[in-house]
């Protein structure tokens, strides 16, 4: 399909803004009588409070009020990101107050003060005394499941939070028919997600008596429901806005801050109160990427046809439930359209542990699975001698398959394309070749996995987006959505698919970046990347709707049938000819001031999408491993994505550097570390923790394979979580191809490499 | 925001050691880059700061007319790395110097600093420790002069008095003149990170392939900064070998006192001091005119 | 709180006599009390670089710099780059042109030791600029784009003939 503005790299249309430093993010809303708020955090992984005394803290001139658990209202709510569930049995976990009185991970927020300044509001915080009754720390789910484990909530047995799993086929006749059976287990860490900007929300309580909540989120809309209901009052009585958000991964798509600090301006009569994480607080009471640990055995066949798999998984939620439930089972349900089989069973165990909350982190549950089943599908490739890439090919899907369970269909599929495409890319014959004798201390290889992922959330989740569109006196347009811009791009690409539809310039789409749950759409916000695929289609509809009416009011104002005309270049045109009829700039004036006619054009459209669309592609990677010292460096890296039509290829591009970025991290360094026996963070802080610097990632080469999406107005899919998933177990086939040491759990940093070529003899 | 109570400015080392005699409380900042990251975790409470920083006696380095190398302790890491007299006669401390932090954190932190904040990790120390540098140290009472070795007493520990500063990092001619010198960041990012292991070699060449002299000085391979006796004391006289190499490396862990702690274990450490104690010897013998061992 | 008896600095070329209290830094001084909230804090002890400002002529973490530390200084910030007339710094254009912007937060952190370097080094190579941008995270664009922009941008000043 040809397309002006779609499909074309043009400018973020914020970008302007974010140079020059005129941007506006949470914090930089400062006013003048701001208070500060502060949490008191448990130093204790596992304890209950027997006792609190504040009247110290309250004594303190600047503090302004203290709060503790006794103070929070006695409900219990969940933080998840998710669409509210009319059916009680679908909704989230609802398992925590606003603060606790039983600490259930070291940082717990015990209470809070707010205070005229930070070192007051520090000072006020060592002054609350706490008797704590120390229990015993559960910090792995093996502890936790143990029979006579402490319960870390109390109506979880042995700290289950969930098994819910499936079964496809029936996998004990599948394993019989199989001429081979291959068992691995394979492990992940726990990561951080370490977008630049820290949580932070500011609140105060307006002139009508409303909270009015300004904060770093990625779901404006479910933040408002979610303080209605951690503060039980009415959900309208919350008003919520969403700046700039500096990066969000899934962080934000939680409601971590918002309730408290609501309950700090109230505590104040309203004035307005920021309560900011510093970075060593983001890291441990925010969110955090499951640790997941998988046994998985399949059967192929002789010809190398993968009949049966069953993976037993336990995943390590921490604290509390957020999205914790429905990540294990959402990467289960993901990955299994890639490679379609007789007998696939999954059982996932879910556990709660005092270890800080895990929660949705960019690929939500895929980046885990896909690491375990991709180094698995290695591992069989190897002992079976079968070319890993044939293997795959053997096994890949196919345009018309359904999901057996819940109904999605492949309609548009380009693994294949993307597979061949990396090959080559990475110039895969040749250098396999040349690595097959390899002496000395340093080693080269090459890997490759592949991966599949969704477009939003359908049919688990509601997938509803709002978008709004004023045709202005001059022909330019506002557009409003719900969806929320957190750096991903989603309002240029939006505001890309607007000016296409009308036929005008980008810079004659006007996209208001900030949302507010009082003004803007309802859309459930940036996750599950859905937005270009789902928010894109009620956008599409908005658009459509706009051009339609000024077509209909062209016909009224000329008598030339609407069916007959076009929008091109900001020109009403014969649609069989392209001859200007009149500039859309001077019916847009029409349609304020004609004295007659008058009736400005507007769109208030909402799409509930109950489709899906999946998404493909593959990562190849070229290692070198330093045998002396286990340093794994990654030469060279590629990813290949099947996203449909690219809306915005530089944009696409960006999406795919940091995926990679964040992929070679998990893959080689990044690991949240906490003390053995007390669960204390031990490196919750920018230094410890190692994201990758510049220096440490190598030039990424990105491709798309164009397929069209026929579910898409515009042909696209979801892009922006995916190039991570793949990335971590490419690069360890790679590692194993240079090596032959096959890792089965992440990160490999140094210290692992060199315990395990120990192991295999090679130091 | 910081826990600061006072800050005070000393234009002279005079006015300096005055201030710091008659409060014994003050805490000295030069460039700040670690004593506010201590202020940020508390370690530092209502603090009382003694800037440094514009006192132009402590800034610069200079080359002595008989060869001795005087590094003002307030030259920053960048001027370290850019200075002429290092670049041109002991480049192995631009090395470590370009190896710490990010640029940001150069264009402050001081070398002086770095020293007297007593960490095993110190880019600039376990360079400092191979090239015999000799610290001297000022206050009201008079000045004395501690080789570097001495200095450092524990984790975070170091020998200076009540009242004193240090005004000057030397290097003598002999302990530099003729040798080359090479410096291994281990770490696990490239830039801004803590080594894991930090490894200095400087060697002295005689007779084409006999080792006239070699100094090993390791970080974080045990609560200070470290020399390898042994291992130098092996290698003087010897004839330059893959053999003899392999032979320093193992005797340079026998000096160490690494330990086990979430970053790395005592055994991988080790291992890497075997390893990189050889490979960083190999490039120091190029640098000192010697020929590449494989 | 001790105020400081008043510290006079220049801050993108206009003079500025503040009263702030002892305890804070330069980037509090420049976002609280000159509203000048382009430059971010990401973590506050010099660990990400969202803080970088040029403090008389080179890059620093703001962050790390005592206010009263900054007296007699002259320092740039990213709403400086920008010549008075509106017109964007090649490194601005370069960036937005590059696609090396995504979440903004540390844009201006990298922007201002990308300026660093240039006034340095005005035809650094890839490398170089790696170097001069290693004390700046990104956790959005994998820093492709945020080097490819700096070379650009390189390249626009050299072409211009502005320094």
């Amino acid at each position: 399909m040809a397309y002006t503005v779609v499909g074309k790299s043009i400018n973020r249309v914020d970008a302007v803004a974010k140079v020059t430093g005129q941007a506006k993010y949470t914090g930089d809303f400062i006013e003048r009588d701001m208070l500060v708020g502060k949490i008191l955090r448990s130093p204790y992984a596992h304890a209950i409070v027997k006792n609190i005394d504040v009247s110290k803290a309250r004594a303190l001139p600047g503090v302004e009020a203290v709060l503790t658990y006794a103070d929070v209202p006695k409900i219990k709510f969940a933080t998840a990101g998710h669409p509210y569930a009319l059916d009680p049995k679908h909704r989230d976990k609802e398992d925590r107050t606003i603060l606790t009185s039983k600490a259930r991970f070291v940082g717990d927020a015990i209470a809070a003060v707010v205070a005229t300044d930070e070192l007051t509001a520090a000072e006020a915080l060592k002054l609350i005394e706490v008797e704590y009754e120390v229990l015993e720390p559960l910090l792995t789910p093996e502890a936790a499941m143990r029979e006579g484990a402490p319960l870390i909530h109390d109506d979880c047995e042995r700290n289950i939070l969930s098994s819910y799993g499936y079964e496809i086929g029936a996998i004990e006749e599948a394993f019989q028919e199989a001429d081979y059976i291959f068992e691995d287990e394979l492990e992940t860490s726990i990561v951080q997600h370490c977008q630049l900007e820290n949580h932070v929300s500011c609140a105060y309580v307006d002139s009508d008596g409303r909270i009015v909540i300004v904060t770093s989120t990625q779901i404006p809309h479910i933040v408002r429901r979610i303080v209605g209901q951690a503060l039980g009052i009415p959900w309208g009585r919350v008003r919520v806005i969403k700046p700039c958000v500096g990066g969000g991964f899934g962080s934000k798509q939680d409601v971590c801050l918002e309730p408290l600090t609501a309950l700090m301006t109230l505590a104040v009569g309203g004035r307005p109160v920021r309560l900011e994480l510093s970075r060593e607080e983001c890291m441990i009471d925010t969110r955090t990427r499951h640790a997941i640990k998988y046994k998985i055995k399949t059967g192929v066949s002789k010809d190398g046809k993968l009949i049966g798999m069953h993976i037993a998984a336990i995943s390590n939620t921490g604290a509390y439930a957020s999205h914790g439930h429905s990540i294990a089972m959402a990467g289960g349900t993901k990955f299994r359209i890639l490679y379609p089989m007789k007998a696939l069973k999954y059982e996932p165990l879910t556990v709660y542990t005092n270890l800080p909350v895990a929660g949705a982190m960019r690929g939500y549950g895929s980046p885990q699975i896909t690491f375990a089943v991709e180094s698995h599908l290695e591992n069989i490739a190897r002992k079976l001698g079968i070319d890993p890439i044939e293997f795959r090919k053997k096994n890949l899907v196919n345009v018309g398959y359904v999901d057996p369970l819940n109904g999605n269909t492949v309609r548009s599929c380009g693994i294949r394309e993307c597979i061949e495409k990396g090959k080559e890319l990475i110039k895969w014959d040749e250098k396999k070749a040349r690595y097959k004798n390899q002496a000395g201390t340093k080693r080269r290889g090459l890997g490759m996995a592949c991966f599949s992922y969704a477009s939003g959330t359908h049919p688990v989740g509601l997938e509803m987006a709002g978008a709004r569109i004023v045709l202005n006196q001059d022909g330019s347009v506002q557009l409003q959505i719900g969806a929320t811009e957190i750096g991903q791009g989603s309002d240029t690409v939006f505001a890309q698919m607007v000016a296409e539809v009308l036929g005008i310039p980008v810079d004659m789409v006007h996209v208001i970046s900030t949302q507010d749950t009082d003004i803007t759409p309802f859309d459930t916000g940036a996750y599950a990347s859905r937005q270009t695929y789902i928010t894109g289609m009620a956008v599409a509809k908005a658009a459509l709707e706009v051009k339609e009416k000024i077509l209909d009011f062209v016909w009224g104002m000329t008598d030339i049938p609407a069916h007959a005309l076009d929008i091109k270049e900001q020109n009403i045109v014969y649609k069989h000819s392209g001859e200007v009829v009149m500039p859309l700039a001077e019916v847009a004036l029409h349609t304020y001031y004609d004295t007659v006619f008058a009736r400005p054009i507007t769109s208030d459209t909402s799409n509930n999408a109950r489709i899906n669309a999946f998404v493909f592609g593959v990562t190849f990677a070229e290692v070198e491993v330093d045998l002396k010292t286990g340093k794994i460096e990654v030469l060279e890296i590629y990813n290949v994505h099947d996203s449909g039509k690219i809306i915005n290829p530089q944009l696409a591009e960006g999406q795919v550097h940091g995926g990679v970025g964040m992929g070679i991290g998990y893959a080689l360094a990044e690991q949240m570390l906490f003390d053995e026996k007390t669960g204390k963070p031990l490196n919750n802080n920018l230094l410890d923790y190692k994201m990758p610097t510049i220096m440490d990632i190598p030039d990424i080469g990105v491709a798309f394979v164009e397929t069209f999406e026929p579910t898409s107005p515009f042909g696209c899919k979801a892009l922006g979580e995916p190039p991570t998933i793949p990335v971590a177990p490419a690069i360890r086939n790679a590692v194993l191809d240079a090596t032959g040491v096959a890792f089965n759990r992440l990160p490999m940093n140094p210290q692992r490499v060199f315990e395990k070529f120990k192991e295999a003899g090679l130091i | 925001m910081y826990n600061i109570k006072e800050y005070y400015e000393a234009a002279t080392l005079e006015e300096a050691t005055e201030l710091l005699a008659a409060n014994p409380n003050l805490t000295i900042i030069a460039g700040g880059t670690d004593v506010l990251i201590k202020m940020h975790h508390g370690q530092i409470e209502k603090a009382e700061l003694l800037s440094i920083r514009k006192i132009k006696s402590l800034q610069g380095i200079r080359k002595l007319e008989d060869g001795t190398i005087i590094i003002g302790p307030l030259t920053t890491f960048t001027q370290v790395v850019n200075d002429p007299v290092i670049k041109d006669n002991i480049p192995v401390l631009a090395e470590a110097a370009l190896s710490m932090g990010g640029p940001q954190i150069r264009n402050v932190a001081t070398i002086g600093g770095n020293i007297c904040n007593g960490a095993t990790s110190a880019d600039s120390a376990s360079t400092l420790f191979a090239l015999n540098a000799r610290l001297k140290l000022q206050s009201k009472l008079g000045e004395r002069v501690v080789p570097i070795q001495e200095f450092y007493l524990g984790p975070g520990k170091v020998d200076l008095k009540a009242g004193e500063i240090l005004t000057e990092i030397i290097v003598a001619p002999g302990d530099y003149q003729g040798y080359g010198g090479h410096y291994i960041k281990f770490s696990m990012r490239k830039v801004m990170d803590i080594a894991t292991l930090g490894v200095a070699v400087i060697c002295k060449i005689k007779e084409r392939n006999i080792f006239a002299d070699v100094r090993i000085g390791l970080g974080v391979a045990g609560p200070t900064p470290l020399r390898c006796r042994e291992a130098e004391a092996f290698a003087k006289g010897k004839t330059i070998s893959r053999e003899t190499i392999a032979e320093i490396g193992k005797l340079a862990v026998k000096s160490t006192k690494a330990r086990t702690s979430w970053r790395a274990s005592k055994e991988y450490r080790e291992h890497l001091v075997e390893e990189l104690t050889q490979r960083a010897l190999k490039a120091a013998i190029v640098k000192a005119g010697g020929e590449e061992i494989a | 709180m001790k105020p400081v008896p008043r510290i006079k600095l220049k801050v993108n070329g206009q003079e500025y006599q503040v009263e702030v209290p002892a305890d804070i830094t330069l980037l509090e001084l420049l976002r609280e009390y000159l509203s000048l909230t382009g430059t971010k804090e990401g973590c506050g002890k010099g660990e990400c670089g969202a803080c970088t400002v040029l403090m008389d002529g080179q890059a620093v973490n703001s962050c790390l710099v005592p206010a009263a530390k900054a007296e007699g200084s002259e320092v740039l910030t990213i709403e400086g780059l920008a010549s008075p007339d509106g017109r964007l710094h090649p490194l601005q254009e370069a960036f937005i042109s590059e696609g090396a912007v995504q979440c903004g937060f540390c844009t201006p952190g990298m922007i201002m030791s990308a300026k660093a370097l240039l006034d340095q080094n005005p035809h650094p190579t890839r490398e170089e600029i790696k170097v001069a941008l290693s004390g700046n995270l990104c956790r959005c664009t994998g820093y492709a784009k945020i080097i490819t922009a700096v070379e650009k941008a390189a390249a626009m000043i050299a072409g211009e003939g502005r320094g």
